[in-house]
């Protein structure tokens, strides 16, 4: 202690003192500060591999640099321009493996993944160092169990359920497009999807609906996929047209069958 | 002693010693029967009516039980419906719901659905007594549908019954104006939306639609007074009118007589059958039982109308996959057929007909339509005879190709309720479906009519072919002097009797269009109406085998064979069965022809008679 006493006045304290309180500073701020979404930093390696995976994979549609591709056939697109989508629309792309689609439909169905998660990351830090966009969510924003499923019910009912059907079991939108079902969706990729508005979606963004409320819709999903069928079979869940179905064929099926059994049991 | 007897009683009896005493009736005597029996019927009188309605004989058949579906769902409906009654609180109030459910705890929701969910999770065996409610009210429409299909194409609803058609048909109107209420009262996002698409529909009513949605939602919508109405009228009046209907409709079934089938021994005249007691009340009684057993599994295994799934009703939102029940599903359907375009604005007021007809003007059409075709029918006819043998849907090919175009029609309606869930779980374009059901509309039914039309004739020919040639045994037989012919064995005259019951029938021949002095009958135009519509009923009708063509058939196996591949080409109109009545005695030229051109005179008179 002496010895450090002794050398306080020393021409090189301050700058170390300097040093010493930015580097505080810095870890107490990075400790504190909100984390950029990607659980690992993007190198410039991941964004380098991204480019090679995209310009073999998805460049053919997408263009060599992700400008997009016209298909010359009136303004119809192949791929769009991928500036801007962020990691996140790549994440929820290629991690539902709608990407790369498999052949040019109205709509790009979900699918089996072709890529491993890593790969997924990369492609996505590469499109994310084209221009800024939404991020890959953490695990702590689509964390089931701290959301309110009531809370994400009613906010589901108000914007979601008019295209995905009360119960996420999804429903018809026009021309062939639909919306999907909900259910068995990653929590990520509910916020991804809400996040980047793939398709015929609309985006919901943290003003429309703040990430926490974006926690208690996945929150409510979740419920609904964990909730027993209180009343038997659920039928689809597709509402009225699935039980008017079941009794014309079954519920009319066997009573006329009783009838008919009944009616050749003569006295 | 005195030798006078002086009889007991009142003096003034005396008067009446020369009076007869009068046997106590038998038939009173008879009525003591049994001890509590004889004195509930000393007070009531009951014995006659219940004696009348025990020994009631009714005809046997599978299909006469559909009706009673509709009745045990009916009787299934009002006794759940009591319970549920119980517990649920028909009231817009809002509320927080704090009850067992999780996902809706502290949600705002109306009284309604409140103890909508509380029925479903808190009160034991709430959920299951809700399910059996609402399926037993699905099979009631299904099963008056079905009862209503087996009346149609059976010609049930000729005189004397038409107006227990109609009665059937404004039970149909209300069943479904009745399950609309119920569906209604749960308050949950879809019934809400039921009702919030009801308002438009009545909105859409020229002029008056707007003062007409207030009166009826007591404001501007939704307002507090729509579900404790809706209330009333589901749980009281609707039921009450219902009730008192069905009543008519049975106790008209027994004035009027069963129906029955035609077969031997069954004649216009009879009821044959068992009678109530023992048969038929074991028999229904049974029944009974079976379809509430089987509703009462369907609604233990399979979940009907999940409120706790749709949340509570908030005008805002709305869910993919909104449907009515499938009763609604029709006038749902001719909503989204169509097209836009016939919205039109008149001196600025807007005219919504592309709303207007399928919801005012298709529901009340449809039940008219089926009210009044009996009445049609028989003017079409001009039959004023009563009927209680049924027809079989084949020798009507007319009225099944109609009745079988209606019900393509109504499906395509149904169905195109539905296009969104067709789209989603077929993978196709909805518009695609839209379009495809909007063409179809208008091609099915009459491709329809033609092709049970078509199928009803060849079954009729098949039937005339049986009967003159009995059934083909597909042996050939080389007889003695070398030629070979097909053994047919032998129709039992029990078979053939069903083949050949039922009666000929011709086309009205227009009748002198002017009267004697050369003057146009005033009635004229009427009538060439009905000689046109006569015709495409009965222009190509296929008449049965008469008594004379089957004893030419008969008589002789070879020649027969000739004469059937005759009577096969020739039309079979009426005069076209006359016509080959002239050449058989030509082909057979023995004693039994004339026998059998004897009978074909008196039918061919009478068909005559009948033009």
């Amino acid at each position: 202690m002496k010895a450090l006493a002794a050398r306080r006045r020393h021409p090189a304290a301050i700058a170390i003192l300097l040093m010493l309180g930015l580097l505080v500073t810095g870890f107490a701020y990075a400790a504190v500060a909100p984390q950029p979404a990607q659980a690992e930093a993007s190198t410039a390696q991941d964004v380098a591999a991204g480019k090679q995976l995209f310009q073999a994979n998805c460049a053919s549609c997408h263009g060599v640099n992700a400008e997009g591709r016209a298909t010359g056939n009136d303004d119809k697109v192949a791929g769009p321009a991928l500036a801007g989508v962020g990691a996140a629309a790549v994440d929820f792309q290629m991690g539902t493996g709608r990407m790369p689609m498999r052949a040019p439909t109205v709509q790009a169905p979900r699918g089996e993944v072709q890529f491993t998660q890593e790969q997924i990351d990369q492609v996505g830090a590469y499109v994310a160092s084209l221009a800024p966009g939404p991020a890959v969510p953490s695990e702590e924003d689509v964390d089931a169990s701290q959301g309110d499923p009531a809370k994400g019910g009613e906010l589901f009912r108000v914007n979601c359920a008019m295209c995905h059907n009360f119960a996420g079991s999804g429903g018809a939108l026009t021309r062939g497009k639909y919306a999907p079902s909900l259910m068995d969706v990653e929590p990520k990729h509910i916020y991804e999807a809400m996040d980047t508005g793939p398709q015929s979606m609309p985006v919901f963004n943290d003003g429309n609906i703040a990430p926490e409320e974006k926690r208690d819709i996945i929150a409510f999903l979740k419920a609904v996929e964990e909730t027993p069928n209180q009343g038997g079979h659920a039928l689809g869940a597709l509402g009225p047209v699935t039980e008017g179905w079941f009794a014309w064929f079954f519920g009319l099926g066997i009573l006329i069958a009783a009838a008919v059994w009944l009616g050749q049991k003569s006295a | 002693m005195s030798t006078e007897t002086v009889p007991a009683g009142r003096p003034a009896d005396r008067l009446r010693d020369g009076d007869q005493s009068v046997a106590p009736a038998s038939s009173a005597a008879a009525r003591k029967a049994g001890g509590f029996a004889g004195w509930i019927d000393d007070r009531t009188s009951g014995a006659k009516g219940v004696n009348y309605l025990l020994r009631k004989v009714f005809p046997d058949h599978w299909s006469f039980m559909l009706g009673e579906i509709a009745m045990y769902s009916l009787i299934i409906c009002l006794i759940t419906g009591a319970l549920l009654t119980l517990w649920f609180v028909p009231s817009a109030g809002h509320t927080v719901y704090d009850g067992s459910f999780v996902p809706l705890r502290g949600q705002m929701m109306s009284e309604a659905y409140a103890s909508t969910l509380n029925i479903s999770f808190d009160v034991r065996g709430g959920l299951i007594i809700r399910q059996i409610h609402h399926w037993a009210a699905l099979m009631f429409i299904v099963g008056l549908t079905v009862h209503m299909f087996r009346v149609f194409f059976t010609g049930a609803f000729r005189k004397p019954r038409e107006l227990n058609w109609v009665l059937g048909t404004v039970m149909a109107l209300l069943a479904i104006i009745e399950g609309f209420a119920g569906y209604s009262l749960p308050d949950d996002l879809l019934s809400g939306t039921g009702i919030r698409a009801m308002e438009g529909f009545v909105q859409t009513a020229p002029v008056i639609g707007s003062y007409l949605a207030y009166a009826i939602f007591g404001g501007p919508f939704p307002g507090q007074m729509i579900i404790p109405r809706l209330y009333s009228a589901h749980v009281l009046l609707i039921p009450a009118i219902l009730v008192g209907l069905f009543i008519v409709h049975v106790t008209m079934v027994a004035v009027n007589k069963h129906t029955q089938y035609p077969g031997p021994g069954k004649t216009n005249d009879n009821v044959v059958g068992y009678r109530v007691m023992p048969v038929y009340a074991a028999k229904a009684g049974g029944f009974f039982f079976i379809v509430f057993g089987v509703i009462a599994l369907i609604s233990a295994l399979f979940t009907i109308n999940p409120i706790w799934a749709y949340g509570p009703y908030d005008p805002s939102p709305v869910t993919a996959g909104s449907q009515p029940d499938w009763y609604m599903g029709f006038a749902d359907g001719a909503l989204r057929l169509l097209p836009g375009w016939l919205e039109f604005e008149i001196l600025g007021f807007t005219l919504s007909l592309n709303i207007a007809l399928g919801a005012l003007v298709l529901l009340p059409l449809v039940y008219t339509l089926l009210g009044v075709y009996p009445f049609f029918e028989r003017w079409v006819t001009g039959d004023n005879r009563e009927h209680h043998l049924l027809e079989r849907p084949r020798n009507n090919p007319t009225r099944t190709g109609i009745g079988m175009a209606a019900i393509v029609a109504y499906s395509v309606f149904m169905f195109a309720a539905g296009n969104d869930i067709i789209a989603i779980k077929l993978g196709m374009s909805i518009n695609d479906i839209t379009r495809a059901f909007q063409i179809g509309l208008f091609v099915l039914p009459p491709l329809a009519f033609w092709v049970t039309k078509r199928i009803c004739l060849s079954l009729q020919r098949h039937d005339r072919d049986l009967a003159l040639h009995q059934r083909e045994s597909g042996r050939i037989i080389r007889g003695a002097e070398g030629s070979f012919h097909e053994r047919h064995d032998a129709l039992s005259e029990y078979d053939r009797w069903i083949l050949v019951q039922h009666d000929p029938v011709a086309p009205l021949e227009l009748t002198a269009e002017v009267d004697e002095n050369g003057v146009a009958r005033p009635a004229a135009r009427k009538d060439r109406l009905r000689a046109k519509l006569s015709h495409f009923y009965f222009k190509d009708a296929v008449n049965p085998v008469t008594p004379a063509e089957l004893a030419a058939a008969h008589h002789d196996g070879h020649h027969a064979e000739a004469l059937d591949a005759e009577a096969l080409e020739a039309p079979f109109d009426y005069e076209g069965i006359e016509g080959d009545q002239d050449h058989a005695p030509g082909v057979g030229g023995d004693g039994a022809d004339t026998e059998a051109g004897a009978s074909e005179q008196g039918i061919g008179s009478a068909s005559r008679l009948r033009e």
